[in-house]
Formats: structure tokens, sequence, C-alpha cells
């Protein structure tokens, strides 16, 4: 469901199971309070992070995803996220070129023990996806809502050569 | 798909913020779920009873519980389904404390977030399928990094219990910082007296192997399996042989060697025993100060020598040993004080740690247990303490109290007092912390019996004065400064985590905190364990402990590693990797990318390559799924589709287009 009132926009995170889920637990546990925004798929390892779940994420409508995984040399499959970060860095250069705004995305690491910092990680790129508002829809529903959006980034001479300006 | 959908109340840490009686009424109409309701403690006997019930009543087939982490009673949970009779993987749960009350102020946005959370359960859910574990034999031998007294107790207790211990100690002797006290607190009890006989028992006990001067090397596996590498370093000396007579360390002429176990006060030979019970008693060449291996020239040692077991062509030795479960009792170093400029940074030699002061205290120290100053070698009369140096001190990033300082404090001040009658101690001191059987009276008993002065605040500098050094400080009780004169300054240096504790971290994939110290797997309920099923924490290497709490950890650690390898057969988590064997095209780029080397190449009936997995080498991290070109291999439990599940569930798909 997208999100219920124009106070809140949707965050996907996507959270290892053994760093940054134990983390925001333990922000939790302190009693950190963050801004409700955010909604945390749990994934054993950032390693298992495929790109294109983020790239979805932001097709379908999400305002912003963070990742974080464990530490750079601290995986507890010892390096899933070398992984994750060659590939989340890839994807974040990437992601101009589909149109997506880059600052959308962040990947980060949150060991276990570092409830404070993950309350800084939410609160930091809340208040970002907040500065950049809602996303641009990607997925009109119906071939009129398509139309509307070619004519819309036409009248402001940002359409391809293809559909004219 | 009958799906069930558990709200818990969790008393008001969840009911305080959400509203859970709406949470359950929307997750009424969400897909396939027949079933919804609330309750307040999910997870209490009753509570599971509940979800027992509905699932024989509602004849349900999956189930989702809405409450604290899955971290915590994913477990609890899941035991439950299964005694309903449900496959265990049928189960889901939505975090709705930690990331949602506790963290939310607005009810009615907290309650939204419920809401979407128990959705993405209910979805993936959906896709869940029932997984059966497979099992594996384990091997009946514990590995325990470090011989100070909770790694000495942890392998005494496994040794017991009937399963074959490998020690592994950095320095030359097990003992551990233990072996270097004089008297321990609050009994006044020789330390060695304590310590000795279970270091002897190490060395004799039939069940237990012990390497010194070694360290790990590298570790692979997993729990029941580990494969252990241990770099045993060249002593110069073939141990076999050698008897601890002592001969080459009377003769040795190279007596610049820093004297390690007394803590720096003084130099020894380079061939050295370290002290009288070390275990094993065998003399080891510090390569360093050695005149024959840094010029070539003396060979004394070997001369002397009645077996001739001198070696100095020794070369470091790799040892590989299979074990099921792994104990790390790493200890802890001191605070390197040296970073406050006002205790004189090295300047003064009468400004000694604590531990030094342990080591001239005792009789097996360098003064033969007679306290005589550095300087001038003169009796101290005026001994003035210092407590938490390096500990309580955000300046110095150690925020964290070390716990025993107060107390061997008060424990040398009486000592002072008993080997010395005419003495006086001056203790600053910022709070008395000493909350343990017998503690508090112990302090007193300092205070009240042995007339140490304890003056409550910090101390701004050290000077000279005369041949004496004057202790600057503030009285906070008396609101006035103080200066007193003395003849020896003894720092209660604080606790820190121990040299190497990060990288041994990175090794056995245990995460240290931000001080080095290793993080146990929960707070409360699992003290000695860690994340890595397998490893367990014993002693200060997981935070500041004194001695009978390192011994009831080792102990503990020593229990854990009994339990799992009590059983005969471990079972593996069924949530690893799985090849589609029609959609792999044998690129084996999964093999290149598994960090367990749980996959291998097979052919099939064709003659055609294709990826195997291992079902109880792979650890479930999904690398090779996303890595998988074609989508053949997938994580079970975390496939592409119930991740992606969880995705649309938050933000759906307007268009009914699929891009997959």
């Amino acid at each position: 469901m997208p999100a219920q009132d124009e106070r809140e926009l949707r965050i996907v995170g996507f959270l290892c199971n053994w760093c940054s889920y134990g983390g925001a637990d333990t922000a939790g546990v302190a009693r950190f309070t963050q801004p409700t925004d955010l909604r945390i798929i749990r994934v054993p390892c950032s390693g298992r992070i495929d790109p294109l779940f983020v790239v979805r994420a932001l097709l379908n409508g999400a305002d912003g995803v963070l990742v974080s995984g464990c530490h750079p040399r601290d995986c507890h499959y010892a390096e899933g996220n070398f992984y994750a970060r060659r590939r989340l860095e890839m994807l974040k250069r990437f992601l101009p070129i589909t149109g997506i705004d880059e600052r959308r995305f962040e990947y980060t690491w949150v060991s276990a023990s570092e409830g404070q910092r993950w309350q800084h990680v939410v609160t930091e790129f809340t208040r970002r996806i907040h500065e950049l508002g809602p996303a641009q829809s990607f997925n009109p529903a119906t071939q009129e809502e398509w139309f509307n959006l070619a004519l819309n980034e036409a009248s402001k001479g940002e359409a391809c050569a293809c559909h004219g300006s | 798909m009958r799906i069930g959908v558990f709200i818990c109340h969790c008393g008001s840490n969840i009911a305080g913020t959400v509203d859970c009686e709406s949470v359950a009424e929307l997750a009424s109409g969400f897909p396939e779920v027949v079933y919804s309701t609330d309750s307040m403690y999910t997870c209490s006997e009753p509570g599971q009873e509940g979800i027992i019930t509905a699932i024989h009543e509602q004849k349900l087939d999956g189930v989702v519980v809405a409450s604290c982490t899955p971290r915590m009673h994913e477990p609890t949970f899941r035991r439950a389904v299964e005694r309903a009779g449900l496959n265990r993987y049928m189960f889901e749960m939505a975090n709705i404390r930690e990331h949602v009350s506790w963290i939310g102020k607005d009810k009615e946005h907290n309650t939204n977030k419920a809401a979407d959370l128990v959705l993405m359960a209910v979805e993936k859910l959906r896709r869940n399928r029932p997984l059966v574990p497979k099992s594996f034999e384990t091997i009946k031998r514990v590995l325990v990094i470090g011989g100070g007294v909770a790694g000495i107790q942890a392998a005494l207790d496994c040794a017991d219990g009937g399963l074959d211990v490998v020690m592994v100690e950095r320095d030359q002797s097990i003992g551990g910082k233990m072996a270097k006290l004089d008297k321990t607190f609050p009994t006044i009890d020789c330390s060695s007296c304590v310590l000795g006989p279970k270091m002897v028992d190490i060395a004799q006990h039939e069940k237990i192997t012990l390497h010194t001067c070694a360290e790990i090397e590298a570790v692979s596996g997993y729990v029941g399996n580990f494969s252990v590498t241990i770099r045993r370093r060249a002593t110069y000396v073939d141990w076999t042989k050698c008897t601890g007579c002592g001969v080459c360390t009377e003769k040795c002429p190279s007596k610049r060697s820093p004297d390690v176990f007394n803590e720096f006060m003084g130099t020894t030979t380079a061939i050295n025993i370290p002290f009288p019970q070390a275990i094993p008693k065998k003399a080891a060449i510090n390569p360093a100060t050695c005149t024959m291996i840094q010029k070539g020239k003396c060979g004394v040692c070997a001369k002397v020598c009645p077996v001739g077991c001198i070696d100095y062509e020794q070369q470091d030795e790799l040892i590989n040993v299979d074990v099921g479960a792994i104990v790390v009792a790493t200890g802890y170093d001191l605070f390197d004080w040296h970073k406050y400029p006002q205790y004189g940074e090295g300047r003064y030699p009468d400004v000694i740690t604590s531990l030094q002061y342990e080591r001239l205290l005792s009789a097996s120290g360098p003064t033969g247990g007679h306290i005589k100053r550095p300087s001038d070698g003169k009796e101290p009369k005026n001994v003035v303490f210092i407590q938490c140096v390096g500990s309580r001190d955000r300046s110095v990033d150690r925020p964290y109290c070390s716990g025993f300082c107060c107390m061997y404090t008060a424990k040398q001040a009486i000592l002072t007092k008993d080997h010395i009658p005419d003495s006086q101690s001056y203790v600053f001191y910022m709070d008395i912390r000493a909350p343990g059987k017998g503690y508090d009276e112990f302090t007193r008993r300092a205070m009240e019996e042995y007339g140490a002065q304890y003056v409550r605040g910090r101390v701004a500098m050290i000077y000279p004065h005369g041949e004496q050094l004057m202790v600057r400080g503030a009285d906070t009780l008396a609101g006035t400064q103080v200066e007193v004169p003395a003849d020896l300054v003894v720092l209660a240096t604080g606790v820190e985590a121990a040299q190497g504790a990060v990288k041994l971290g990175e090794t056995l994939r245990v995460v240290p905190d931000q001080y080095g110290f290793f993080v146990e797997s929960h707070p409360k309920l699992k003290p000695v364990e860690t994340n890595t099923a397998g490893v367990y924490l014993a002693g200060a290497c997981q935070g500041p402990k004194d001695i009978p709490t390192s011994v009831g950890q080792g102990s503990a650690a020593a229990a854990k590693a009994l339990g799992l390898l009590s059983k005969e057969r471990l079972e593996s988590d069924p949530a690893v990797s799985k090849v589609n064997l029609s959609r792999c095209v044998g690129c084996q780029k999964c093999i290149g990318t598994c960090p367990f080397g749980a996959i291998k190449a097979i052919t099939d009936r064709q003659g055609k390559l294709k990826a195997e997995v291992i079902e109880t080498v792979c650890q479930g991290c999904g690398i090779c799924t996303v890595t998988c070109p074609q989508g053949a291999i997938q994580l079970e439990h975390f496939t592409d589709n119930q991740i992606l599940a969880e995705v649309n569930a938050l933000c759906p798909p307007k268009m009914n287009a699929s891009f997959e």
C-alpha cells in the first residue's frame, strides 16, 4: 500500500539480518525515536540484495530506498557486503541514466551495536527524501495516465525527440 | 492457503503506541487471511496455545505473528507452529515492537506501519513452502582461544565433560592476567595458589592439548565442523625435549630482554621461563635480543643445555585442527595511561600501573615481594592511588566503567599496609563501585581498618618535589584543592579490548563493538553466545569482568559447547540455496562467488555442466542467488519471488505488466 497521508513518504529498507537489522533492533530497544516512513525488509545478507530489488521498489513508486549491511570486513558471511558494495555502487551510478534521482537511493553500513548510528541514518535519509518530495510516478495505471505523463514532460521541454515538443 | 494473523500487545510495549485491534481488523482483509486476532502476550504459554488452537480449529496452513523482533522469538513461534503440525517455515514474523512501537511517537502512523509490516509478512508467507532440515555429524572437540582464567575454566569443564580440547595461548605460558596478580579481592587469598593447580590440571589433563606461543591464523567451516589453522611461533627450543631445568636462563649473557611477565619492571634474559609456575614450564628465546640469532655469535644456551634442545633454526609451525565449537577467551589489555598528560606521560619512574604494583607486591616479582620504588629502590611511605585512569572518561574515548579497579585498589591499599605498617595510602576516586558479594565490606575495611585515606576527586597534575612526587587534585567533598606528597603513585589503569581482538573477530566472524569487545548474541538472554553459531565468549573479551565473573562465564561457555556437541548430529538450517537444474546453464559463477565452497559443478545425464549445492555446507547468505544470471539458484525462504512480494506489498505495481 502506498504511504497513508502526505506527512509520510514511502521508504523501503533492505537490511541484513546480522548487523543492520540487529542495529535497528538495538535502536528500538534503546527507544531511539525515528521517523516512521521506513519499512524494513529483512534479508540474510546485504549480498542477497539484488540491485533490481531496489529498482523494482523505485519503479513501483517508492520515494526512497535504503540498504544497510555489516561494516566491510565484518560480514557474517565473510564477504557478502563486498559484493553488495560493488553492486550497489554500480546501481547508484546507473540510476541517473534511468531517470531516477540517485539521491533517492542510499546504502550504508550499521553494526548490531550501533543503535544510535541507525537512528541517525534513518533520520537523515528520511529528511533527505522529504526534501526531494514524492517521487515521480514511473508506473501509470492507465494508458491515459501514461499519455498525460508524456504530455507533462513535453510541456516542460524535457521530452525525448520521438515524442516531439 | 489459509493464513492466521496474531497481533501481540506485548503488554503496553506495543499496544501503547499501536492500535493492535485495528491492525488485526485490517489484517483480516489481507489476501488469504482467514483468521486474525490480537492477544496480550503471544509468546506466553496461553498465547502459544491460542496459536495452536487456531491452527487446529481454523485449519490454518500458515501463521503470521506481529510482535517483537524475529531475532528474539522466531524460534519460539516456529516451535509452536511445529507443535500444531505445521512446518516451521510456514511462519512469518512482523517486527512491530523494535521497528514500530518503540521508535515512533505518532499512534496513527505506527498503526499504519504495523499493518504494512503485517501485509508484507502475509505476502511473503503466501510464497513460503515447507522446508525440512538435513542433519550432519559434529566433531567432538573444542577450541579454546586464550589461556587466562576464563579460558582455563572453560577448557577444564569441557574436558571433564568428555570433549577433546585444544587450547591456544599467545604468550609463552597460560595463566593470563591472573597469574601476574599477588592476591585477589575480597578474600586476599594468594592468586597463584588458586590458579596454579588449575594451570597444572590443563597441562596434565589427557583430553587437553595445549599450544602456547601460538595464535589463530585462519578459521573456516561452520558450527560442528570448524577447521582451524594455528600458527605456533618459533621458540628456538625443542619443547619435546626441554625439561624446564632453567640452566640456560641462568647462563644466558644477554640480559636486556624486556620482562613482559613482570610488566616491564626490569629486564630478563633472552632465553627465559617467564615465572616459576609457568605452564608449560619450557624455555623460549626472544629472537630480538638473542645475540646468537641477531649476530650469530654466542650459543651459550646450546652449550649448557643438558638435553640439547636449543634449535636456532626453528621456524614457525602451522597446525591444522578440526573442532566442533570455539570458545573465545582472549581477555583484555590495560589502557595506555601515557595518553594523559597530567600523570607525567612516563617522565616519572615512580608513577606505575596497578599491574606493575602487583608485581612489586608479589613474592615471585622482580623485588621478591618487597615494595621498592623504581627510581631509587627505597621503600615508599606515602602511596597515592589514582582510580579511573582510562575508565569513565570520554576525553580518551573510554566512557565505560572498567568495573574492578575500585576493588583492586582497595586490595592494594590493604596490602601496602600489610607490607609496610608505617605507610599511608591515599586513594583519589570518582565513585566507589563495589557491587559484589562482600565487595563493599572490603572497601570499607580498607578505609576503616587499614586507614586508607579516600579523597573524592580527580588529579590535575603530578610534579616532582624533591625526592618525592607531589600529587595535586581536587577534594570535591571538602570543596578544596589538595596536594599530597607521594613516594609512589599507582594508577588504576582501566580495561580495554585485547590487542588483536578486532583482527581475531574478523577471522572468527564475531563482531567487536566500538571499543573492540566482542558482541554477545543477546545482552541479557544470550550472554555467552555470538551471532556465529558454535562460537562462544568467555571472560573479559566480551567486556570488563573480575575473576569470579570470568570463571562463571568460562563455565557457561563450556556448558554451551557441551550442550551443542552432546547431540550426535546437528540439524542444518534448510534455508539454503537450491539449483533449478532446468534453468542452470553451468556458467559456474555461483561456484566462484560462494564464500564457503558450498557449490560444486556436476554433469547431468546429458553431460551438461550444472551447479549443485552441498546443503550442509551452505550457510544461506544468498550471494549466489544475486550472482546467477539465470535466476536458477535460489536461496530457499528468501527467493527472489518472496522478497519481491514484500516489495510489491509496500509499493504495489499499478501496471499489470511483469518485468520478470
